[in-house]
């Protein structure tokens, strides 16, 4: 017999409470940077080691700077779950909760940190 | 919960499955925990590259420091890596979507596959390198 109610059953969202949207998640952010990354790391790619003037006249150009903000904001959001699982695998307690915190911190400063350059560059 | 402590004071002695160090490494296993190894390692190139993006956007002084180590040889190293890093966990991401939708499960196809993101991802790296 199954040990679980009948309700619990119909919401069918398993041990982890959330059912699959974790899952889902990544499948949806990793699409979305399948199609975004290549043409950015060529982007990136030309502008690095040139002048700043340079530089500040890729990132301003408004496909650049769209396609570098969603990849920081979405990518920083890929990151920070798929981290998140990897602490989830490795460490229990209160040092996977304070790791959790930790990694979620960093992506969040880095996108943000992204997110100001591009308006300080583009606007 | 109280009775079932008292009838067992210490814990059932079950066998355990065999240690991770016996086996014999595998390409399924490896290619797997490279996907991890590559995503979480990309923050390093990440955040370089935010570093310097940061660094144009505020002043020639922040700039000149983060361009330099941004195209120094630890600069290269890094954004090299971070390519290689990007390729491969891109293909890997590919293979998950693939088995995903119930295909590939199979040993000879998921070891094939193994092999073309390792392949792949140097090939996909050599190519970027050459054109960017």
């Amino acid at each position: 017999m199954r040990y679980l109610t009948p309700r619990k059953r119909a919401v069918g969202k398993g041990s982890a409470h959330a059912g699959t949207h974790h899952h889902w998640s990544m499948t949806m952010s990793s699409v979305a940077l399948a199609f975004m990354v290549p043409t950015w790391m060529y982007l990136f790619g030309s502008a690095l080691g040139q002048s700043r003037a340079d530089v500040v006249a890729v990132f301003s150009h408004p496909f650049t700077a769209i396609l570098t903000a969603l990849i920081l904001v979405i990518g920083m959001r890929h990151f920070a779950m798929g981290a998140t699982m990897m602490i989830e695998d490795y460490s229990r307690g209160t040092a996977r909760k304070i790791l959790v915190m930790c990694v979620t911190a960093l992506a969040t400063v880095i996108a943000a940190t992204g997110l100001y350059a591009l308006i300080r560059i583009a606007l | 919960m109280a009775e079932v402590k008292s009838s067992s004071p210490r814990r059932v002695e079950r066998p355990l499955s065999p240690h991770l160090q016996i086996y014999r490494p595998q390409l399924t296993a490896i290619s797997s925990i490279l996907t991890r190894i590559t995503g979480n390692a990309l923050i390093v190139g990440v955040v370089l590259a935010v570093w310097w993006l940061a660094a144009a956007a505020i002043s020639d002084n922040a700039f000149a420091l983060a361009n330099a180590v941004a195209t120094s040889w630890f600069g290269d190293l890094v954004f090299l890596g971070s390519a290689w890093a990007v390729w491969y966990h891109y293909l890997a991401g590919l293979r998950h979507l693939y088995f995903d939708a119930g295909h590939g499960m199979d040993i000879a196809t998921a070891e094939k596959l193994g092999w073309g993101m390792i392949i792949g991802s140097v090939v996909l790296t050599v190519l970027t390198v050459i054109i960017v």
